[in-house]
């Protein structure tokens, strides 16, 4: 642990940080090592929490959510990300550097240098245009204006604000001032973005457009974003990776999927009510390996018949020798080709289900609907080579719906 | 009945010690103080003195003008036209050579020590009393004092409107940086900025208004000084609002006191103008 390289892909590196409001911290770390409650603690001190041993990590080119409700520490915690809060202790390690140890210089230096901001009340400067807000942190750093406002330029084309750049931000309505937050913090060029919920003042139709405007800045970029949010929506559909943060400690960190097939409490489990699950889940996550598969070099319409009645199925997936996916069969498909004398009994395709197609499995639960409705066996879900991977029946797509029972179970890894 | 204030303190004496000792020990270094700014109240009474009256008339106009747009560049050349048909020209120009000088001091001790106090709150706890014993001391009660130590005339009159009129700059800076949005300030910051560049390039400019209005505040309570100043032996509008008292000349008074009035509002116009102008930005 007190090794500070990095691993690879790896940006920001967070070891055990805590921070404590309210003055000499000591008596709440000896309650928390008695194991006290937050509320306790207070109580007992008048000491707050904010942030209770965070250790995470941040890889490049990623978006990773902190999420909680209000008073949940997140936004403290991405400002010791940049120590615009100072941490009580732990490690904030940059580039393998532990930027607690640095003086002010120092700290001003990583701040130029590596990071950018974007704000919830957009915190722009009234007395300065939208081309002059975009170049701040530029100017800030010292780059001559000319240099400053061309780069500033560049980041307000990235937005769609360039028509208005010599506009004053009362000027512009929410979203476009929240566009100029946003070319103010891609101005600098930052290895890491912190957006301190960003998207949050800003009306519902609105966010949905940021959402997709920060989704196509990162495609195919290297800036890290550790984005701040109370909504699980919004973090379901930009995160990478989502941290959940209760009264100050990260309770889960994970894929988007993950934590929601997975929850690691009830606390987590309480945010995903009311969350539009076939927005969230994609086949992949969901499709099963119970039906049963044959390979196609051997498939006899007898010897697929006598494995159907074996394993109690109605339904058999066809699949090459590398696992790509060929078609469906269905006993009564089978009986029918059986029947007829003129056909090979060797040859499996004239028994195939008309009109099933695989899907991809980056596809959502929501787009695979029109499947689920038409199709009178379970969808199969290949991945982008045509492998198999599985299939989702109704009853599997209405059980992942009810996130009451324990979907973990029907969704083991059987591949 | 016992008399609980039987036995009192006495803080006369010792104010009067105190007093005494300051000028038999100081005056050298008080007059040194006074240096600086008899000379920039010389050079800028010379000046205004030496200049054609037709060009300060003209300078009022397109200051006003300028400033505040053409009716109050209007009423502004009206206006100092008229004290100068009243016969006080020249002692208008002493007043508002007295009025600049005292603003210029008050601006360059007033806003650094009013950045100071938005800095610490335990500074603007001390300064705040020293502040409401400068604004609400009868100016009677400092003259004789401000006689002992810089001698009577112009000058000392300067120095007395300095006292009575720089707390206005100094809140008014201290309220202005501490309205700026404290998430600009945390933004800048997150941009890498030094306390400097914050000052600077955040908190100097979006507090201008406000201490603009300072300005104007302190503007306006070094000109209601001037007949207090004269009383000292400052020259200016006050002496003849002062001579006409003594002598029971009302009309001599009346001038005089039009005087200030008029100037008052042609310098609260033109400043006031200046900070709303800012804020339209």
């Amino acid at each position: 642990m007190a090794d500070d390289s990095t691993s690879a892909g790896e940006r920001l590196r967070v070891e055990n940080a805590f921070k404590i409001f309210g003055g000499d911290p000591e008596p709440a770390f000896k309650l928390i090592e008695q194991g006290e409650t937050k509320d306790a603690i207070y109580k007992k001190t008048g000491l707050t929490i904010g942030v209770h041993d965070a250790t995470f990590e941040v890889y490049a080119g990623e978006i990773f959510v902190i999420m909680g409700l209000s008073g949940s520490g997140k936004s403290t915690l991405v400002r010791l990300l940049n120590r615009l809060i100072e941490p009580t202790s732990g490690k904030i390690i940059l580039e393998g550097q532990d930027i607690t140890q640095l003086d002010t210089k120092g700290l001003v230096d990583i701040r130029r240098k590596y990071m950018s901001m974007v704000f919830q009340s957009f915190a722009l400067m009234p007395h300065l245009s939208v081309l002059q807000n975009a170049a701040f942190g530029l100017e800030v750093m010292g780059v001559a204006e000319k240099k400053r406002n061309e780069r500033a330029m560049d980041a307000l084309k990235q937005v769609g604000l360039d028509h208005v750049a010599q506009s004053y931000p009362k000027a512009l309505s929410g979203g476009m001032q929240q566009r100029v937050g946003l070319a103010r913090g891609l101005a600098v060029d930052p290895d890491i973005m912190l957006m301190d919920e960003a998207f949050s003042a800003l009306d519902p139709l609105i966010r949905t457009e940021m959402q997709d405007e920060l989704l196509k800045l990162q495609e195919g970029s290297n800036r890290t974003v550790v984005f701040i949010s109370h909504d699980l929506d919004e973090a379901m559909r930009i995160g990478d990776r989502i941290a959940i943060m209760e009264s100050g400690r990260i309770v889960q960190i994970g894929a988007p999927e993950e934590i929601m097939r997975n929850p690691a409490d009830d606390y987590v489990k309480a945010f995903f009510r009311g969350v539009d699950p076939t927005n969230v889940y994609k086949a992949g996550d969901i499709a099963t390996t119970t039906q049963v598969t044959f390979p196609l070099h051997k498939a006899g319409l007898r010897a697929v018949r006598q494995r159907m009645n074996e394993f109690d199925r109605e339904y058999a997936y066809v699949l090459r020798k590398d696992r790509s996916f060929v078609g469906v069969v269905s006993l009564a498909k089978i009986q029918e080709t059986l029947e007829d004398e003129t056909i090979n009994s060797e040859d499996i395709s004239p028994a195939f289900l008309e009109g099933i197609e695989a899907i991809n499995q980056e596809a959502t639960l929501q787009e695979i609907l029109p499947q689920l409705y038409s199709y009178e066996c379970p969808v199969p879900i290949v991945d982008s080579e045509n492998k198999y991977i599985g299939t989702i029946s109704r009853h599997l797509f209405l059980k992942t719906l009810s996130r009451e029972t324990n979907i973990e179970e029907e969704t083991t890894e059987e591949a | 009945m016992f008399d609980i204030f039987q036995h009192t303190i006495p803080l006369d004496n010792w104010i009067a010690v105190a007093v005494d000792w300051l000028v038999s020990n100081f005056r050298p270094q008080f007059q040194a103080i006074k240096m600086p700014v008899e000379v920039m109240l010389n050079s800028i009474d010379s000046l205004l003195l030496w200049l054609p009256e037709e060009v300060i008339l003209l300078a009022f106009l397109i200051i006003g003008w300028k400033t505040a747009g053409w009716k109050i560049g209007l009423f502004s050349i009206i206006s100092m036209a008229f004290i100068g048909f009243t016969g006080l020209w020249d002692e208008t120009m002493t007043t508002l050579a007295m009025v600049i000088s005292a603003v210029v001091v008050c601006v360059l001790i007033g806003v650094p020590l009013g950045i100071l106090s938005s800095r610490s709150n335990r500074f603007e706890a001390f300064l705040r009393p020293v502040l409401d014993a400068m604004q609400t001391t009868p100016a009677f009660v400092y003259l004789v004092p401000v006689v002992m130590l810089f001698s009577i005339g112009t000058v000392a009159g300067v120095i007395a409107t300095i006292i009575f009129s720089m707390p206005p700059i100094i809140r008014l800076t201290n309220l202005g940086i501490r309205q700026v949005h404290p998430e600009l300030i945390e933004a800048t910051y997150a941009f890498g900025a030094t306390k400097r560049q914050v000052l600077w390039k955040v908190q100097i400019p979006l507090a201008l208004t406000t201490i603009m209005a300072g300005l104007n505040q302190t503007i306006m309570l070094s000109l209601s000084m001037v007949v207090i100043a004269s009383l000292i032996g400052a020259g200016g509008l006050g002496v003849p609002v002062f001579e006409g008292l003594n002598s029971l000349q009302v009309g001599l008074a009346g001038i005089g006191g039009l005087g200030i009035v008029l100037m008052a509002m042609v310098l609260d116009r033109i400043t006031q103008a200046m900070g709303s102008k800012k804020e339209e930005e």
